[in-house]
Formats: structure tokens, C-alpha cells, sequence
């Protein structure tokens, strides 16, 4: 099963959704880091939105991935929430002494894209406006001097 | 219940053992936040085990009130390099390899007993109790 495990990736106008509904393994986590990051080139989402509601364990390593995507996100010009963190997991975690860097933290999917809207901007009403102003904003940031 | 043997030599073995330890915790009757706390070690511990010594095994022993007190013991064994200084390993922060540093010292807030023998080129092995 070694790197088998397919986490899907959705785009929901600018956002990609990442729900992780089963234990993962290191090379899946790994896969996963670099499926969202070349799913952010791809399609030009400004968002991330990981839904791990059904995980059952956070450990240092899957934590330190996280806050590697959020950070990895940004310097793409896009913004990450997790959502729907299990109490034991959350307990768990700040006994294990993790922060999750850089990671915004909701409650559920409908918290973590209002999040994501009002916060930082992303509309996906405006996806096709928007991308194209992004491109221009982008050629616009090549030209400066 | 029986003890359980795990063989560790691969990153995937890690998920294999967490996922066998949630399990048999579940079914000693530890609630769901204990469960969460055994994975959790189980993973960070499993993990020690493939990254610095490449190979070892994980055995989980169930401990019935006849004996005592019942909990989980697990206990992780490899004949790697072993920990030249266990004091430094300890502290939160310290790391040789590419993580946090937060999985031994981690590890020991998560559970009742935390024990570890370490020689070097000779292995290492850490025992963990969870009280139920």
C-alpha cells in the first residue's frame, strides 16, 4: 500500500479542499505536500483548505508538514486553514509541545471558508475576474524595476 | 489479551503499528483521548526506530489487573546506533536528524512510564506505559 493511499483535491472556486479521511502514511503525507503545492500552480487557487476532521492523530511529523504546506502556500500567494480538528487530537498535540506554525486553525469546513473570504480575500465568485487580474498583478510585479 | 510483535523497517510499517496500538487500546477500554495519546507515541516512537536505526520491532503488551494494574505497555527495540547522550535527546528542541526535536521529550508528557536504555552500536530500547 506504500504511497498508494490518493487523498483527493478539490477546487471549489479559488479554494482547494483537501479532505483526509483516512490514516496516512509518510509517503502519502509527503505526496500530498507536493500534489497541493503543484495544485495551487495549476490552477491558481489562493486558498488551502484542509479538512481533517477524520484524522485520528496528529504527530510531530504530519504537524510539521502542515505548517511546511502553509508556509510553502504563502509563498505562493495563497492562504491555508485546517478545519475540524478532534479534541483528543488537539489535546494530543500541545502535550506532544507542537505549535503548527503558521497554521490557521477552525472548527469546520463552513468556518474555515468564511475564513478564507472575508480574512484574506478569496472570493470565488470573481474566480475568472480575479485570475486574470492576478496574472496582470504578477506581470505588473515582473516589470517593476 | 496476547502481546503483539511488529516488525519495523518502513515508513509505512509506522501507520501499520500506530493503527494496531489504537486498536488494542480500544479494546482494553482506554478512552478516546488515551487512544489518541498511545498512536501518537506509538507513531513518534516507531518513527525513532526506522529513521535512526533503519530496523526494529515494536511489542505491545496488554497488562490485566491480575498483574497489577492494567495498561498498555509498548515497548520499542532496534540494534541501531544507539544515543550517545540520552540527557540531550531528552530535551525539547534537540535533534539530530531533520525533525522538531519534540519526540522523545514529547513522547514522555504522553504517557505514565517512560523508560529508555541506549547504548551506542549496540541499540536502543524504550518502554511506555498507559495506565487505563
Amino acid at each position: 500500500m506504500d504511497g498508494q493511499q490518493r487523498i483527493p483535491i478539490l477546487k471549489v472556486g479559488r479554494v482547494l479542499i483537501v479532505p483526509i479521511q483516512v490514516d496516512m502514511d509518510d509517503q502519502t503525507v509527503i505526496h500530498l505536500q507536493e500534489r497541493i503545492l503543484s495544485e495551487l500552480e495549476r490552477t491558481g487557487a489562493r486558498g488551502v483548505l484542509i479538512d481533517i476532521s477524520l484524522l485520528e492523530m496528529v504527530d510531530s511529523f504530519i504537524g510539521r508538514v502542515l505548517s511546511d504546506i502553509a508556509a510553502m502556500a504563502r509563498i505562493m500567494d495563497a492562504r491555508t486553514v485546517v478545519v475540524g480538528m478532534q479534541p483528543a487530537v488537539a489535546i494530543t498535540l500541545v502535550e506532544l509541545g507542537l505549535e503548527l506554525r503558521g497554521v490557521d486553525t477552525v472548527l469546520n469546513v463552513d468556518e474555515g471558508i468564511r475564513l478564507l473570504r472575508s480574512e484574506f480575500g478569496i472570493d470565488e465568485d470573481e474566480e475568472d475576474a480575479d485570475f486574470a487580474g492576478g496574472a496582470g498583478a504578477f506581470a505588473e510585479q515582473v516589470n517593476r524595476p | 489479551m496476547q502481546s503483539r510483535s511488529i516488525a519495523l523497517e518502513s515508513e509505512h510499517d509506522i501507520a501499520v503499528a500506530r493503527g494496531e496500538v489504537r486498536s488494542l487500546a480500544a479494546g482494553l477500554g482506554f478512552r478516546i483521548i488515551d487512544q489518541t495519546r498511545l498512536a501518537t507515541v506509538c507513531s513518534e516512537l516507531a518513527r525513532n526506530v526506522v529513521k535512526y536505526a533503519k530496523r526494529g520491532r515494536m511489542i505491545a503488551q496488554p497488562l490485566d489487573a491480575a498483574q497489577g494494574r492494567p495498561g498498555l505497555r509498548l515497548i520499542f527495540e532496534d540494534t541501531g546506533p544507539g544515543i550517545p547522550d540520552i540527557g540531550a535527546a531528552m530535551r525539547d528542541g534537540f535533534s539530530t536528524g531533520r525533525g522538531l526535536g519534540k519526540g522523545l521529550p514529547g513522547s514522555k508528557r504522553l504517557v505514565d512510564v517512560f523508560e529508555i536504555e541506549s547504548k551506542v552500536g549496540v541499540g536502543t530500547r524504550v518502554t511506555v506505559v498507559r495506565w487505563l
